[in-house]
């Protein structure tokens, strides 16, 4: 049983404004039951992740127990099936949980999502046996996930990567590398693409290792502008034996199974962004309406009104963008995939920018670290990289376009 | 030992919300403000969630009086782990007019009906501050009474309540049934789960007429006007100590 704790700090009174502004308030149209999900991921955003969210920042702490609270009330495996202890939501309420809790703590949010993915991936394509060992503990967060696709040589171009995977009796020996990878080096289980078969995507396969693998280690620390609450290491397999049972779905399904993975994944990202330009919106709102310069509060000042104007109404329209995509995800819809990617590249682009105009509104308080606004957008710059490009999102619409006919 | 616990829940504006007196000064707005269970009637809920986790009670019932959207109040009770729930209807001028010596009458009549032994509400609602419905109910039903609770211990078939008072703490002990009414440091509410707002649907809320109850909602109050607290108002400086005893004898202070 979790208890609330009581904090007033900067980050229960971000959470007081967020339940209480009038505009584009991120409940209008939701049911009763996805009020309710907000409601306890605002909460919790509130009371258990502003309040430490520079100092995880700062200090670089992966928030082991913090997380794991948040597992407890459901948000280790949301949209895995019940049976295997997922909470068996929907992505669009995926999509409103992480948006609030993204107020909390944009990269803790983030890594909860991409753990989040990767127990899908498992309880999705994995084998009876499989889901059952690994789901549970990755719902609870007993046990830590990360996502293993990119490598040195392969980001964009993901289907030409070559850590290899050849089968020797009944396991599977991987040799080669994977950079970036978030969690790396602090969680449990890893899902892998590897190349079983030939070149291009229909070569790859994914599969499940645990560490302490003999031949699993890792590389050092990476050192990141944002992001800072989780840990990024290169993952490397040297003749590193996984049994073939750890295999999710067949041989030469690993590419497609990686790639249903980040449309869920996209819109992930794009409602932690949701989160982090609307917490920012408010604390520029707050400090205009409180600066005074030329005898004024700034917030009379035309051009910053216009300015705000312009934010909120862009971070609706993300917000309304990555909804629909949700709910085209959920529905299996044959423009789903098109709309996630719409969704991820204009959100995350639209809310860097309002993340940083209300920086920019901040005035030099802004650049302080003391002031929460600068996270926000050190944090979020990366989702308009990672989990595919926002130029890779352009080839996956125009192709999509281009390919009707 | 106490088997059915009902629990009354109010539907209040929100704690964080700036409140407007309406134009017409005759109460505050509350269209389209964010409304949210009263914070004691949560610390009331879940003790009474917690007595059943104990397997001191066999059934928690929450209760909250007025219109349809006090169902959403009663839900996020069963999200935090009621069994079960009443609706009270009341709306329009009766739920304008809807006070402590109404409710109590309701909430009386319920723990006849459904035979409850034990009612925890909130010492007070944090839109009127009464901090009389858990003392009125008890003198309707001829209940003792264990207020401002800042912990709830059951004796076999009596109940130690340590209660909040302005000299400090007071331990009485009072059989069953009883009314509890919850202080601010009873016990931290729970977040709900995921799993359980989706259990939570699942969960009865019954509706029920006040009439059916045989309960008079006339009120013996009548609201004249409401209006916004005094501006706070410029303090002003002074150079010397001797200017400050000057100002607050002026003032009548000293």
């Amino acid at each position: 049983m979790l208890l609330k704790g009581q904090s007033f700090s900067i980050g229960q009174r971000l959470f007081d404004e967020l339940h209480h502004s009038g505009w584009g308030v991120s409940s209008t149209g939701l049911t009763d039951e996805q009020k309710e999900f907000q409601k306890v991921a605002f909460d919790f955003a509130a009371n258990e992740m502003a309040p430490h969210m520079a100092e995880w920042d700062q200090n670089e702490i992966f928030p082991v127990e913090t997380m794991r609270k948040a597992a407890q009330l459901g948000f280790g495996g949301i949209y895995v099936r019940p049976e295997v202890g997922g909470s068996g939501l929907s992505r669009l309420d995926t999509s409103i949980i992480f948006e609030a809790l993204s107020t909390g703590c944009t990269s803790t949010t983030a890594y909860i999502s991409i753990h989040n993915m990767c127990a899908w991936m498992i309880d999705t394509f994995g084998s009876n046996e499989l889901r059952e060992k690994f789901c549970p503990d990755l719902c609870s967060m007993e046990k830590f996930a990360s996502y293993c696709l990119t490598e040195p040589g392969s980001g964009s171009d993901a289907a030409s990567l070559l850590t290899s995977a050849k089968l020797q009796g009944d396991h599977y020996v991987l040799n080669g590398s994977k950079a970036f990878i978030s969690g790396g080096g602090d969680t449990d289980v890893y899902v892998v693409m590897c190349r079983t078969g030939g070149k291009g995507p229909k070569g790859i396969s994914c599969v499940v290792v645990e560490k302490g693998t003999p031949g699993l280690s890792f590389g050092k620390k990476e050192k990141k502008v944002g992001w800072n609450s989780q840990p990024t290491r290169a993952v490397i397999f040297e003749d590193c034996a996984v049994p073939v049972t750890n295999r999710l779905g067949s041989e030469g399904q690993g590419f497609n199974i990686a790639m249903k993975g980040l449309n869920g994944g996209r819109i992930n990202i794009a409602s932690c962004s949701l989160g982090a330009a609307h917490a920012s919106v408010l604390l520029a709102r707050d400090h205009i309406s409180v600066r005074k310069q030329f005898g004024e509060t700034l917030s009379n000042s035309q051009f910053l009104q216009f300015k705000l104007a312009e934010m909120a109404t862009r971070l609706v329209a993300s917000r309304l963008l990555v909804r629909q995509a949700a709910l085209a995800l959920q529905e299996d819809r044959p423009d789903a995939v098109s709309l996630c990617s719409m969704a991820k590249l204009f959100a995350t682009d639209e809310c860097f920018s309002i993340c940083n105009q209300a920086l920019q509104m901040h005035g030099g308080y802004g650049y302080l670290k003391d002031y929460a606004v600068q996270q926000f957008v050190r944090d979020i710059r990366v989702h308009q990289i990672l989990e595919g490009t926002n130029e890779v999102m352009r080839m996956i619409i125009a192709r999509d376009l281009l390919t009707e006919s | 030992m106490a088997a059915r616990v009902l629990v009354g829940v109010k539907r209040v504006i929100d704690y964080a919300v700036k409140i407007r007196v309406k134009p017409d000064n005759t109460g505050v707005v509350t269209d389209g403000v964010k409304h949210s269970m009263n914070p004691f009637c949560e610390i009331a809920v879940e003790e009474a969630v917690r007595l059943k986790e104990k397997k001191l009670v066999k059934e928690v019932v929450a209760v909250s009086c007025g219109p349809q959207q006090v169902q959403e109040t009663i839900r996020t009770a069963l999200a935090m782990g009621a069994d079960r729930g009443i609706h009270v209807e009341v709306s329009g001028k009766d739920y304008d007019s809807l006070g402590p010596l109404q409710v109590s009458k309701i909430l009386a009549a319920l723990a006849k009906k459904e035979e409850a032994s034990l009612i925890i509400l909130g010492k007070q609602a944090i839109d009127d501050d009464c901090n009389q419905t858990g003392q009125m109910t008890a003198a309707l039903l001829d209940w003792p009474q264990g207020t401002f609770a800042s912990e709830v211990a059951v004796e076999g078939d009596k109940l130690k309540v340590i209660r909040e008072v302005d000299g400090g703490l007071e331990t009485i002990k009072i059989n069953l049934p009883a009314v509890v009414t919850a202080d601010l440091r009873l016990n931290t509410p729970r977040y709900a789960t995921l799993p359980n707002i989706m259990k939570a649907k699942k969960k009865k809320i019954t509706n029920v007429k006040p009439g059916d109850l045989g309960v008079d909602l006339t009120s013996r109050l009548e609201v004249l006007r409401v209006d916004e607290p005094p501006q706070r108002q410029a303090g002003v400086k002074v150079e010397t100590v001797e200017d400050l005893v000057g100002k607050l004898k002026e003032a009548g202070r000293i």
